[in-house]
């Protein structure tokens, strides 16, 4: 099945892009899409309470099973504003 | 509250619109609503509520200007240098309008102050700037019941949405627990376009000015994900959790504790690191330790300590295997102002570097202490 991820934020800058398109085998999770992205970089074992999960643009849970064509968003939290 | 002439005569556009008219413009001059942090954030949105006829405006901010937030925070100008945020920004509002009531509160907020002072007010505005603050701001909010009007930006990226529960989601309910220290830079590590704040303030400020007149929709249960850089809006739509520590069914946050005092306190780590001070760090590099630079590429071209590795904090795990031949020489790590480097130092002891020192108040304090031709920034 294929599928489209975006990146925002930190994530984006991790990976160098804001959008990758994958081609996964069916049953993949949106929590293994992002350990797969995110190896081997500083988010490699972020929390998943600390990144906002969204699949076709509503909140999902990270265990949530993927179809083909979904698009996954991964939101980190951003603090920033007033410094 | 009736209208006067002259708030008749101001407010004349507002009265015109059917979705505010005078019973939206009389309900916003009876408002109050409290702004924290008079930063990016906090200056477009004070200065439009103020224009717009809102009542009561509770500032709040221990802060006092700085050049460097010139290019960002339109409330204040080159004058404004070392005086207090809330006094210079009561007086350019109470100028828009003298009808305006300005509360100053010129204070951190913390768990002790942060009851007594939101309590007083309808809305709640947040333009902080570090995770602490935001996660009180969301669980007093939860707790007093007020609507938490939240916008954050990170370099070209803004966040905006409207938390207000019990009918609506709140904070924790998107990001139940605070990202780790060191690992999502806050205290103004990241670069921002100075103009993105200005929009997503903005963005703040409308939403409460429907908030107070019920006007249109709110931004409640979505977040608006706003990119400048490749000028799109997206939004997430975000249900409300049931099991969200702060506002679900069987909440687990106490107010009294859990906020750590934003960038300046640190863990086990990062206690037992000593810290140099740069005269001392001179004396180190003089007679052969090496200097680590854990700042992002584009601060590294700002400026360096000459003969310096550039390693950024975020890389630091990927790239132990070259570092390793310098497990048993003298490391001493820098950073903007100390605070990712003394991170930086935790990590490298962790991993067996046995002689690893963290250079205190970073290239900065360098720069005063030690060697002047180095810019501050």
């Amino acid at each position: 099945m294929k599928i489209r991820v975006r990146l925002f934020a930190m994530y984006r800058e991790a990976l160098g892009r804001g959008e990758v398109e994958l081609d996964l085998a069916d049953g993949t999770t949106a929590a293994q899409v992002f350990d797969r992205l995110f190896a081997g970089t500083a988010y490699e074992k972020l929390p998943r309470r600390t990144t906002l999960y969204a699949i076709n643009q509503t909140y999902q849970p990270p265990a949530t099973m993927l179809r083909d064509g979904d698009e996954v968003a991964f939101i980190p939290p951003v603090a920033g504003g007033l410094a | 509250m009736t209208l006067s002439h002259d708030q008749i005569r101001r407010f004349a556009r507002h009265l015109k619109l059917a979705e505010i008219g005078v019973d939206g413009q009389e309900k916003l001059a009876a408002a109050r609503i409290a702004i924290v942090g008079l930063g990016g954030l906090g200056s477009p949105a004070a200065l439009y509520l103020a224009a717009s006829g809102v009542g009561t405006l509770g500032l709040i901010d221990a802060d006092v200007v700085d050049v460097s937030n010139l290019h960002r925070q339109v409330l204040f100008t080159a004058a404004d240098e070392g005086k207090s945020k809330v006094s210079v920004a009561a007086a350019r509002l109470r100028a828009i309008d003298g009808s305006l009531d300005v509360v100053e509160h010129p204070v951190r907020l913390g768990p002790t102050n942060s009851v007594p002072i939101l309590s007083s007010y309808d809305v709640v505005v947040d333009g902080s700037d570090n995770f602490p603050t935001r996660y009180l701001v969301n669980d007093v909010c939860v707790m007093l019941g007020k609507p938490n009007v939240f916008g954050s930006v990170f370099k070209f990226e803004g966040q905006v949405a409207v938390f207000r529960p019990p009918a609506d989601p709140c904070y924790r309910c998107l990001f139940t627990e605070s990202p780790e220290r060191g690992l999502v830079p806050d205290c103004g590590e990241a670069g921002v376009l100075g103009v993105l704040p200005g929009v997503v303030g903005a963005l703040q400020a409308t939403e409460a000015i429907k908030l107070v007149t019920g006007a249109g929709d709110l931004l409640t249960g979505r977040m608006l994900l706003y990119d400048a850089l490749r000028m799109r809006f997206r939004e997430v739509t975000i249900p409300k959790n049931p099991a969200c520590p702060a506002c679900g069914e069987s909440p687990t946050i106490p107010i009294e504790e859990d906020y750590v005092e934003a960038c300046a306190s640190g863990d086990a780590a990062r206690t037992a690191i000593e810290e140099l001070s740069p005269k001392a760090a001179a004396d180190r590099k003089k007679a052969g330790a090496v200097f680590i630079d854990v700042r992002e590429p584009e601060e590294w071209e700002i400026c360096r300590i000459e003969g310096s590795i550039l390693v950024p904090l975020g890389e630091l795990p990927m790239r132990m295997r070259e570092l390793m031949p310098l497990r048993q020489a003298e490391i001493v790590v820098y950073c903007h102002r100390g605070m990712r480097s003394a991170e930086a130092a935790g990590f490298l002891r962790e991993a067996g570097f046995a002689n690893v020192r963290n250079l205190n108040g970073g290239i900065q304090r360098w720069s005063w202490e030690v060697d002047p031709s180095v810019p501050r920034y």
